[in-house]
């Protein structure tokens, strides 16, 4: 590389810093005055891109128009987080943590279904910044004048935020609350008013880094959680609540990432390294990296933990082995009475029963929230399908393997993981299921790429439907029944204690690392079965199966159904599969709906469904007679 | 120097710039109850924390038994026999106290690391005999996480003595309970010393607790050791009375 | 001032207090006693709407407050001194009493910075310092300056003297009796003994939720039993 073609890729990589800073810092604002991890900032990002295109449109694209449109955009988005705030999440402040999430997933959901309905499936192109089209040269290479412009708001809004943050009565607010939003409270500040006005800010910020993209990227559906993996990267690596760390980090990842497609195709020592295709996976690489020499970030520190009266977890109370058995012969006896669509849907129900109740043993009881369990999900269904037709491998042995498969990738991930705690483990998480995703979906070659791998049947004595049930019900039921059986052994009573205090499990001898590594291989080869499982049950595999999309769906099934009991996440699994199947044959706009079915869930019932039922079972039991 | 189960030289530890401990040194006996006493923020606690591992410090010396445990993880120092409750009491609110203090027995005779056997069903009786011990027998079957917090104290005591420590670090022990309680508590850890020859380091707020149940009080102010000496000298000290009591003892 | 009747308040499912009642009047000093885990603290932030109660009532200034979040509370003239400190480690000193302030009252001098530092002299000199790199004795009184930022007319103190070395719990003393000086009503929870006789006008002892003996500190000073009983001397 010549010097000039370093810089233009220098150039291009702060450009695209700009959004990817102000995104991130809103989303940081935001969690650290509320403790909110809100999924929705991508979404927000999103509207503000399409929100720009169509206000271009209205405005004209003249200088004035354009720049009006933008701002406009943001203003718009900012009011939209708003109204999630003031209608949504200032409802649910003092419920758990992991619920606020699920709101902000549902949150999600609904937005991109509006956005489907407003502006179509299409891609669509905005238009080049009146004025700003022309290229500026340097070195004798061409830059968009719109891409200097970038560069230099990112400084600018940095400059702002601070200004703001450290000089006025609103800023010292906020950097109170951000430590003890209590005590700010009964220091006379209304914090609903402060909330509300941190959303704005916050949302003001993901609405212009989407719509200062408008000349330079498609506004497209998928922008929403695309772009909430990166900020989350940003965020993370820069160090959550850190300004500063965050425009650092936007800085790093996006001149890495312009670094990489800028490389191109490489040839060292005979390999073919193609570089470009290293964009998807290069950030998360970076975050790994970062995490583990630096666990709070570059700039971050110690959370402070917020001095909310949280309830701590409740006693696990053991499964009902009865009850279970009084399941397992209903559900025997479900083919002999029920039609092939019935079964289809129960033998579904099944993996995803086994998914949501792994994610839930590495959740709820051990205590460490993964945002990308459907790494171990993918994988396992993955190599099921790899190993049967690539390395040509019976059926049998292909669903042996799998779960193999995907724990190997859970012992390398899991080292990493149990390393860091809380969000910032959670986030760690979602950086190894997209590295996961980005690697399946960019090896043509071997995984078949987006297409996937077809052809991935069951043999044939367990080929007819009828069969294949009950082989699902055995392995998911068997892989259910394992979790709980270790819940309650010394492993599991130490997974528990390490969640309760860790401090205090250490100070007792416990090497807790060892045993939270154990148990993310545990459950990353038993979500790897539900994948091996569910692979074989439909005949082919797609990358969809790693997405960000299929790990939230199965935190909202065991959050639906409820961390606190061990039925919670099979009923959330049962309940969300169901629900998609029956809503997803009759609207287009599937994602909303359920969206809107979750929000009425988490305002109604704050503790999950199975908690919920369980709460008013209690209340009318304690009745007064 | 013999019989000294802890023995700290030049332990120094800062915080950005501010000198949390400095330069203390200090040993424990076996059967010997320490009193480590000082204002908030004098850096007590940093001192217990870097005693068994949960911080490093910056330099100095920690030997257990003669051997140096600086840079061993706390789970390890807990193997090497010291038992450690601490002033925000640490227990696993999701269980019920007997489970506590079972998971400390299980945890001494290696026995955790099973998948499949059911927890719970061994050393049932050792732990009853221990929480009996602390007066909570009463009180095992109850999640910890409802307890009150002298309560919590009394289980922190009994998982620690699962351990058959040699040394026993205990940070406020009394905090939260009535006068006769505490006095009765750090008489059971005091006996305890004596017969089983455990060396015990406390802090401690309540100077009628310290002045009647220390066998030598040390006095750091500032991150450092301003006094030593048995009660009478300690009480006796103008640097003491000047930083630290005050005119009212 | 502030009266507080038959006051029931829940940690989760726990039950903490059973039916507090309490009064303070103006310009008075009172200190609630109990060792710890008593109800004190929970007595305040009931008070303070922290810990909605779950049945009673609060009247301050003869409004009722029992059902009005912590701000409003704090808005009516309410001020609450926590346990802990729990000042804002990362703000300056000034940031931290800019937190606090709040409009001046009707028929009251306002406190400014200035007037504050005249108070506790020691912050003064350190006005740009963040919290997090005080003394504990400096953090105890910044939280106080803080609180006053707000103009109250009541002040509810949890455990000042709480972890401060004898001879600042002293000069604490000194500063409360200023603020008493000042026409300000104190209600401040306390296990110590000597620094409450020290301040307070009245007294009163919780224990288990439940108030035992309300009086004036003459009369507690004269009953030995109720001090062996409930109290940590």
């Amino acid at each position: 590389m010549t010097f000039a073609s370093i810089l233009i890729q220098l150039l291009n990589g702060l450009a695209a810093a700009a959004s990817l800073f102000l995104v991130s810092a809103g989303l940081s604002l935001i969690f650290g005055v509320t403790r909110i991890v809100n999924f929705a900032h991508g979404s927000l990002y999103m509207l503000g891109l399409y929100g720009a295109y169509t206000l271009i449109q209205a405005l004209g694209r003249t200088p004035l128009g354009f720049w009006s449109a933008v701002l406009l955009a943001a203003l718009l988005v900012g009011l939209a987080g708003v109204l999630i705030e003031v209608l949504i999440l200032r409802r649910i402040y003092r419920a758990p943590e992991l619920f606020q999430l699920l709101a902000t997933f549902a949150v999600v959901l609904v937005i991109k279904d509006i956005a489907l309905f407003v502006w179509g499936a299409e891609d669509l192109v905005g238009p080049r910044a009146p004025g700003l089209g022309m290229a500026v040269e340097i070195l004798g290479k061409r830059i968009p004048a719109y891409d200097l412009l970038l560069i230099a708001i990112g400084p600018v809004v940095l400059a702002a935020l601070w200004l703001l943050l450290t000089r006025t009565r609103w800023g010292a607010l906020v950097r109170a609350a951000t430590q003890d939003r209590e005590m700010v409270g009964a220091l006379g500040v209304d914090q609903a008013k402060l909330f509300t006005s941190v959303f704005f800010v916050g949302s003001v910020l993901a609405g212009l880094g989407g719509a200062l993209q408008i000349p330079r990227e498609p506004a497209n559906l998928e922008l929403d959680l695309s772009v909430i993996a990166d900020a989350f990267v940003v965020t993370v690596v820069g160090g959550l609540g850190s300004i500063g760390g965050a425009f650092l980090a936007a800085i790093i990842i996006g001149v890495a990432k312009a670094f990489c497609i800028g490389i191109g195709t490489v040839t060292w020592f005979g390999t073919e390294i193609v570089f470009s295709k290293l964009t998807l996976v290069v950030e998360f690489l970076i975050m790994a990296l970062v995490l583990v020499v630096r666990p709070y970030g570059l700039l971050g520190r110690p959370q402070a933990a917020q001095r909310i009266a949280t309830d701590p977890a409740p006693p696990l109370t053991a499964p009902s082995w009865k009850i279970a058995a009084i399941w397992l012969v209903l559900l025997v006896a479900v083919p002999l009475a029920a039609d092939r669509y019935v079964t289809i849907l129960l033998t579904d129900i099944f993996c995803f029963a086994l998914f949501a109740v792994s994610l839930h043993f590495i959740m709820g009881p051990a205590g460490m929230v993964s945002f990308g369990h459907a790494a171990y999900f993918g994988l396992g269904a993955y190599a099921a399908g790899l190993l049967f037709k690539r390395a040509g491998l019976p059926m049998e042995a292909a669903l042996v393997l799998a779960p193999l498969c995907a724990g190997a990738f859970a012992v390398v991930y899991g080292w990493f993981c149990v390393r860091l705690s809380g969000v910032y483990l959670a986030m760690l998480t979602l950086a190894f299921a997209q590295i996961s995703w980005s690697i399946v979906f960019q090896w043509d070659s071997f995984t078949g790429g987006s297409n996937g791998v077809f052809g991935v049947w069951p043999s044939a004595w367990l080929a007819d439907k009828t069969t294949y049930y009950y082989l699902a019900l055995a392995c998911c039921g068997a892989g259910i029944a394992l979790l709980w059986r270790v819940l309650f052994s010394p492993f599991g009573f130490v997974l528990r204690a390490g969640r309760d205090s860790p401090l205090r499990a250490e100070a007792i001898g416990i090497d807790l690392r060892g045993f939270q590594w154990a148990a993310f291989v545990l459950v990353g080869a038993l979500a790897g079965l539900a994948g091996a499982v569910y692979a074989f049950s439909k005949g082919s595999i797609s990358p969809s199966a790693i997405s960000i999309a299929q790990s939230t769906d199965g935190l909202i099934m065991v959050l639906l159904g409820g961390v606190e009991t061990l039925t919670g996440p099979i009923a959330g699994a049962a309940i969300f599969t169901w629900l998609r199947d029956e809503v997803a044959r009759r609207t287009e706009f599937w994602r909303a709906v359920m969206g809107l079915v979750i929000l009425a869930i988490v305002l109604l019932f704050p503790q999950g469904l199975v908690g919920g039922l369980k709460a008013l079972a209690a209340r009318w039991r304690e009745r007064p007679a | 120097m013999s019989g000294a189960v802890l023995q700290v030289e030049g332990l120094h530890k800062a915080f950005g710039g501010v000198q949390a401990v400095a330069d203390v040194s200090f040993a424990v006996s076996a059967g010997e109850m320490l009193a480590l006493v000082g204002p908030n923020g004098a850096g007590k606690s940093t001192c217990f924390n870097m005693l068994n591992g949960q911080l490093a410090p910056d330099h100095g010396i920690v030997r257990l038994d003669g051997r140096d445990i600086v840079g061993l993880r706390p789970s390890a120092i807990w193997r090497l026999g010291v038992g450690r409750t601490f002033q925000i009491t640490a227990t696993f609110a999701s269980l019920s106290v007997r489970e506590n203090v079972q998971m400390a027995l299980y945890s001494h005779a290696g026995r955790l690391r099973s998948l499949l056997s059911r927890f719970g069903t061994a050393y049932r009786a050792e732990a009853d005999g221990l929480l009996q011990q602390v007066g909570m027998l009463d009180q095992a079957d109850r999640t910890c996480g409802v307890l009150a917090y002298g309560d919590l104290k009394r289980v922190e005591l009994a998982m620690a003595l699962a351990n058959q420590p040699r040394l026993l670090l205990m940070d406020e022990p009394t905090a939260g309970m009535a006068p006769r309680e505490r006095v009765a508590l750090m008489e059971l850890a005091a006996g305890l010393a004596r017969k089983r020859a455990i060396a015990v380091l406390f802090t401690e707020h309540d100077m009628d607790v310290v002045f009647s149940q220390a066998d030598r009080i040390i006095v750091l102010d500032r991150g450092q050791l301003i006094a030593g000496g048995t009660p009478e000298e300690v009480r006796a000290n103008p640097a003491v009375r000047a930083v630290y009591l005050g005119g009212t003892h | 001032m502030l009266q507080v009747r038959n006051l029931h308040a829940f940690y989760g499912r726990a039950h903490i207090l059973h039916g507090v009642s309490l009064d303070a009047g103006a310009g008075e000093v009172v200190a609630l006693l109990g060792r710890n885990g008593a109800g004190k603290s929970t007595v305040l932030k009931a008070i303070m709407g922290l810990l909605p109660p779950a049945e009673g009532e609060v009247a301050f200034d003869g409004r009722r407050v029992e059902r009005l979040p912590p701000y409003r509370i704090a808005r009516l003239g309410l001020g609450y001194v926590p346990e802990e400190r729990r000042i804002f480690t990362d703000l300056t000193v000034s940031e931290n009493l800019e937190v606090g302030r709040q409009a001046a009252r009707a028929g009251l001098p306002p406190w400014t910075e200035d007037k504050l530092f005249a108070l506790f002299p020691n912050l003064a000199a350190m006005r740009e310092r963040p919290g997090g790199r005080m003394s504990g004795g400096e953090q105890q009184m910044l939280t106080i300056a803080r609180t006053l930022m707000g103009n109250p007319r009541c002040v509810l103190l949890d455990e000042p003297s709480e972890g401060l070395a004898p001879i600042i719990v002293e000069q604490m003393a000194r500063s409360i009796r200023a603020l008493k000086g000042e026409g300000l009503t104190v209600l401040l929870s306390e296990q110590n003994l000597h620094f409450s006789q020290a301040v307070a006008d009245r007294a009163y002892i919780i224990e288990k939720g439940q108030i035992r003996f309300g009086g004036s500190m003459a009369e507690l000073a004269a009953d030995p039993s109720l001090r062996e009983q409930y109290l940590s001397v």
